[in-house]
């Protein structure tokens, strides 16, 4: 029992991670009907930028803080994805209005190439590593119910914890804001929205970067996990899965289904592994995302498609 | 001037619905083939031959059966990797443990067993649509990566799961110089390439647009979207399974799951999609941007560094072939966001007129 | 279809690239392609090697060259694909008279160019990976897996953890788990861990990670359950860091942990740093060698010179000295064949694989090399393509690496029937001939 409350709460929080890169996706999507591929190009981009800047800025500045540092890099990393966002809009996104799904996906794949390619070259391509102090060693509580207690990761705790933080801002942006309702407005109907005033091109701006954020803040929480390398940029594979299953459109979706999916493949992982060879997780939550789909094709908060002649 | 079918007079149906109703594609058809056949064997050195050419007809052939899903059917799919190691392992199996198989015939059953396996995961496109099926079927992608590791059936019990094929013989002739390979290649190409070609303009192909178009309107007109989804599925996977056995067989020679991964699958939709979507043409011209631009980049960046008098680093080689692969994949996009067929459809339309447009 | 002229007329632009960088090289100099990865996933490990390797040729360059032969060199990035690495073996194997050996450092590479080197007449050194049964140089012909195979780390590594718990039937009920690269690199030492648990009654659990082993919580929940004696992990690039911070996550004893050879370098460690505190790791005949005076050498004779390829403080590192002695082998290899076939010749191929089969690095040579103290003795045959397998184990303190073990060597009665009966599976599949003993003295 404490062993499957374990990988239970393994799971929720690695869903809960994977939910982060996933509100990207969901994020874009909404806005601009763009599946934006590019995601976890954006997440290697924005932690490499993270690493590197908390990195350089003590040395530029002359100073020692390293809890200065790393708010300055995040604010410089911020500017970054903001200028990133914006010659998405202007080079590509402004000559491809009313294109077909598929071009637009094969253009983010262009993206991440872009991104690949250019933060690699910018800031290097070895291993660096953000230090936000989170912590390493493990909690064990409740070592009175179970035999050997209860472990609890703590990293994983507070990247959990920052994610559903992230989450609920982002919710009441949506909800709250004016900008947050013009967004909405976009994502309903491009040209109502743009017949009475609301610019699309800046619409698409910020949430371009708003998306940017979300994968900021991914690279950061994953980034300080592994340490930023390129493999970062895998982790949107692990996120697929969690977005259609959600649904595309559903910001609550993309956090529901990320837990979901945590759950699901890393009891599926330790209970079902060990019989069939192990390493099933993977091809486990694409499964189960699939079967969820075979019910509801339009993912769990997905809007339902209907189709006319 | 050249390029003007002028005086080419229809007489009869037969006629009309030829394949190159024109009669200057027929010969720019014919001495191409011949070209391939006979000059490029002539031609080309090894390094060309197998570097080059075999990778571009063999992914050339597995893009061409992506197309037939994704630019025909309109059903997108992210996981032809997987059935690419389908077709290998299979072809592999039935050349392994049946006595005597000939090599066509376990390509063909390996063709035979990715179609079983594609009309298995193409049943979920009977609910789902979109980009929401082109992430399920990454459910494939993955599935069969892990099956081609952990089944050791599948891999004769080999300690490593890596397998290999070698002596490749059809018919008595020995398969194994780098042109012979290259013959083999091209041939099995242009018969799958020509099949491809009359399927679409069938029935069956018209169905299959159709369903692509809007498959709630096909349904209204009576058309089976089962039948035809499925279908679809199955011929895409008999060819991307076909690919799959060549790439392992001819190019590899030894292979494992790691050469049918996700990247793959990416590479195949990346052909289909910059070469244009419903276009046979347009599925060799995606293969040879993609499978030819990368070498090119990489062999001509430091040569252009040279000419300017800066030596790039491999690095700076590695990261800036992947900035100009992205840049021009955009470029591309946003200049012709129906591939480079659909400019080359329209470099021929210019042409007919040429030189005294209207 | 002008598809395929398009194609052909980028391609024969290719070529003609291709000619006008080979025009540049000189005739008499023996060329060393070399296949890297700096970029990708596996980057990190692969570039500290790509350096090692690449600065030993420039070092014996600096000294004069192989008996005055120059040595030219080419990289060739492939990003650990096995298709691109196989596409920069054939484009540099060719080049300037031909490639003396290849070292892909990727084992789905050497799984592909297996059959091709053989029939290109190039030989293949894969020092401490590729395929373990290919040190049976009757059939392997052209493999050369020198200084060890993943079947003699495996070997090792339960002969260390026996040496712990005093004794080879201490092993008796034991659990030990391997943590691997689910691919054929991690695959490899399966058997024979399997073969030894069937000897010493030990269980064996094997938990795969998929590439390129970024998730592994699953993974590390089911050690904290199953509660192994010994973790023996055998990852490549991340995954090596995200095991050890898994293991520090879920509280498994670091000092339980051993890697293989390729689990114990720098950046496997680096950014975990004191929680990979204990964590021991095979080390190939060598382990971090700052102070040794090869390693000097290259400082004074290439870094000093502003000629290094990657960064000074990286000299000496663990898989810089895996490149720097991958490297150095086939220098031997060469010089070597040279004794035979006429010193200050270039040698081709065929003749390189002569002189890598009678390798004989006796304690004066290494020595004389600035390899004192870095290696011990190898001695090649005809039918031993491997050598004398030499291991050590190196533990992580925090900040650096440090041997903590004596020298063992793998068990050949375990081993040697293992081989015997892979390669021969190998021969009969493919209808190889084995060389006989007659036909190695020619």
């Amino acid at each position: 029992m404490g062993f499957f409350l374990e990988t239970l709460i393994g799971g929720l929080m690695a869903g809960m991670l994977y939910s982060l890169v996933a509100l990207g996706f969901v994020l874009i999507y909404k806005a601009s009907g763009v599946f934006n591929f590019a995601q976890g190009a954006m997440v290697l981009f924005a932690a490499l930028a993270m690493a590197r800047f908390a990195e350089w800025i003590p040395g530029w500045l002359g100073f020692e803080n390293q809890v200065l540092a790393n708010i300055l890099a995040f604010a410089v990393a911020a500017a970054v994805m903001f200028v990133v966002a914006w010659l998405i809009e202007r080079l590509v996104l402004r000559h491809l209005v009313n294109q077909e799904g598929a071009t637009l996906l094969m253009v983010t794949l262009g993206i991440a190439y872009l991104l690949e390619g250019i933060g690699q070259s910018l800031f290097g391509d070895n291993i660096y590593s953000i230090d936000v102090g989170m912590p390493k060693d493990p909690v064990l509580v409740l070592e009175g119910m179970f035999p050997g207690g209860l472990l609890i990761n703590k990293e994983d705790f507070i990247a959990a914890l920052i994610a559903a933080a992230l989450v609920a801002a982002l919710s009441l942006f949506f909800q709250k804001t004016a900008t947050g309702r013009a967004l909405r407005a976009v994502a309903d109907d491009h040209q109502a929205a743009q017949s009475i005033g609301i610019p699309l091109a800046r619409i698409w701006v910020i949430v371009w970067f708003v998306a940017g954020i979300a994968a900021l803040v991914a690279g950061i929480i994953w980034g300080s996990k592994l340490g930023v390398q390129f493999s970062l940029a895998t982790v949107a594979l692990r996120a697929l899965p969690v977005v259609i299953l959600g649904g595309l459109t559903s910001v609550p979706g993309a956090i529901i289904g990320g837990l979901i999916i945590g759950v699901g493949e890393k009891l599926s992982e330790v209970y079902i592994g060990p019989l069939v060879g192990g390493g099933i997780e993977i091809w486990f939550a694409y499964m189960l995302a699939l079967v969820f789909l075979l019910f509801r094709p339009q993912g769990l908060f997905g809007e339902k498609i209907i189709d006319r002649v | 001037m050249i390029y003007r079918e002028n005086g080419q007079f229809k007489t009869s149906y037969a006629a009309d619905q030829q394949i190159f109703p024109i009669r200057q594609d027929r010969y720019a058809i014919a001495a191409l083939l011949v070209f391939a056949f006979v000059g490029v064997p002539l031609l080309a050195d090894e390094y060309m031959f197998r570097a080059i050419l075999i990778p571009f007809l063999i992914l050339g052939l597995a893009a061409l059966g992506v197309n037939i899903l994704v630019g025909y059917c309109g059903q997108i799919t992210l996981g032809a990797g997987a059935f690419m190691a389908v077709g290998a392992y299979a072809a592999y199996n039935f050349l392994a443990r049946v006595d005597g198989m000939p090599l066509l015939g376990a390509l063909l059953l390996g063709g035979a067993t990715a179609a079983v396996a594609g009309i298995v995961f193409g049943v979920p496109s009977l609910r789902v649509r979109g980009l929401y099926l082109a992430v399920a079927t990454l459910a494939a992608q993955f599935f069969f990566d892990w099956a081609f590791l952990r089944i050791k059936w599948f891999t004769l019990d080999s300690s490593s799961g890596s397998v290999s094929v070698s002596n490749l013989e059809m018919f008595g002739w020995t398969i194994n110089s780098p042109v012979e390979k290259y013959l083999f290649c091209l041939g099995l190409l242009a018969v799958f390439a020509l099949l491809a070609k009359n399927l679409v303009r069938g029935a069956i192909g018209r169905q299959w647009m159709a369903i692509r178009d809007m498959d709630v309107a096909a349904e209204v007109i009576g058309i089976r979207p089962m039948y035809a989804k499925l279908s679809a599925f199955a011929v895409s996977s008999f060819i991307v399974g076909v690919a799959g056995a060549l790439w392992g067989f001819v190019h590899l020679g030894s292979w494992e799951p790691a050469a049918f991964s996700v990247d793959r699958s990416f590479q195949l939709l990346f052909m289909v999609i910059i070469g244009g979507m419903g276009s046979i043409m347009g599925s060799f011209f995606g293969a040879a941007f993609i499978v030819v631009l990368p070498i090119f980049l990489n062999q001509a960046l430091p040569w252009l560094g040279n000419l300017v008098g800066v030596s790039i680093s491999t690095v700076g080689v590695s990261h800036s072939e992947f900035i100009i692969f992205g840049a021009l994949i955009v470029f591309f996009l946003i200049v012709e966001p129906h591939g480079i067929a659909r400019l080359w459809s329209t470099a021929k339309e210019k042409l007919r007129l040429w030189p005294f447009p209207h | 279809m002008k598809l395929r002229k398009l194609a052909m007329a980028a391609s024969l632009a290719t070529i003609g690239l291709a000619s006008a960088l080979t025009a540049q090289a000189a005739a008499k100099e023996q060329y060393f392609p070399v296949l890297v990865y700096r970029t990708g996933a596996y980057g990190p490990n692969g570039a500290p090697w790509a350096n090692g390797y690449i600065d030993y040729l420039k070092l014996v360059n600096a000294k004069g060259g192989m008996n005055g032969v120059k040595i030219s060199f080419e990289e060739c990035e492939f990003g650990y694909a096995t298709d691109r690495g196989v596409e920069c073996y054939e484009r540099l194997k060719g080049k300037n008279g031909g490639g003396t050996v290849f070292q892909p450092l990727s084992t789905g590479v050497t799984f592909a160019l297996t059959e091709k080197a053989a029939v290109d007449k190039i030989p293949l050194i894969t020092a401490g990976y590729g395929r373990s049964e290919s040190s049976n140089g009757a059939v392997f012909t052209w493999n050369f897996p020198l200084l060890g195979t993943y079947w003699v780390g495996a070997d090792v590594a339960i002969q260390h953890i026996a040496k712990k718990e005093g004794g080879m039937d201490k092993l008796k009920g034991k659990k030990i788990a391997l943590v691997y690269h689910d691919s054929p690199y991690g695959k490899e030492p399966i058997p024979l861990l399997q073969e030894r648990a069937k000897m010493h009654g030990f269980d064996v659990q094997l938990l795969p990670v998929a590439h390129p082993g970024v998730e592994q919580k699953a993974t590390w929940l089911q050690i904290r359950q199953s509660r192994p004696d010994y973790v023996l992990l055998w990852g490549w690039g991340v995954m090596n860091s995200t095991s050890l911070k898994e293991a520090q996550a879920t509280g498994y004893p670091r000092e339980k942990m051993i890697g293989i050879w390729w689990a114990g370098a720098e950046p496997d460690v680096k950014d975990v740093a004191d929680g990979a505190k204990g964590y021991s790791a095979l080390t190939l005949q060598h382990g971090a060698e700052p102070n040794s005076k090869v390693a000097q050498d290259i400082l004074a004779m290439v870094h000093a010179k502003g000629q290094g390829t990657g960064p000074k403080d990286e000299v000496g590192s663990v898989l810089y000295m895996r490149g720097l002695l991958s490297s150095m082998l086939a220098v031997e290899g060469v010089k070597r064949a040279q004794e035979r076939y006429g010193k200050g010749k270039v040698m081709s191929g065929e003749q390189v694989r002569w002189g890598l089969e009678n390798l004989n690095l006796d304690q004066k040579k290494l020595d004389g090399m600035g390899f004192s103290g870095v290696m011990r003795p190898v001695q090649t045959s005809c039918l031993d393509h491997m050598g004398s397998s030499w291991v050590r184990v190196h533990s992580w303190d925090g900040a650096k690496w440090n041997f903590t073990s004596d020298w063992y060597q793998a068990d050949e009665k375990v081993i040697r029937p293992m081989v015997m009966l892979a390669s021969g599976r190998y021969a009969e599949e493919k209808k190889l001939k084995p060389r006989t003993p007659e036909e190695c003295k020619q």
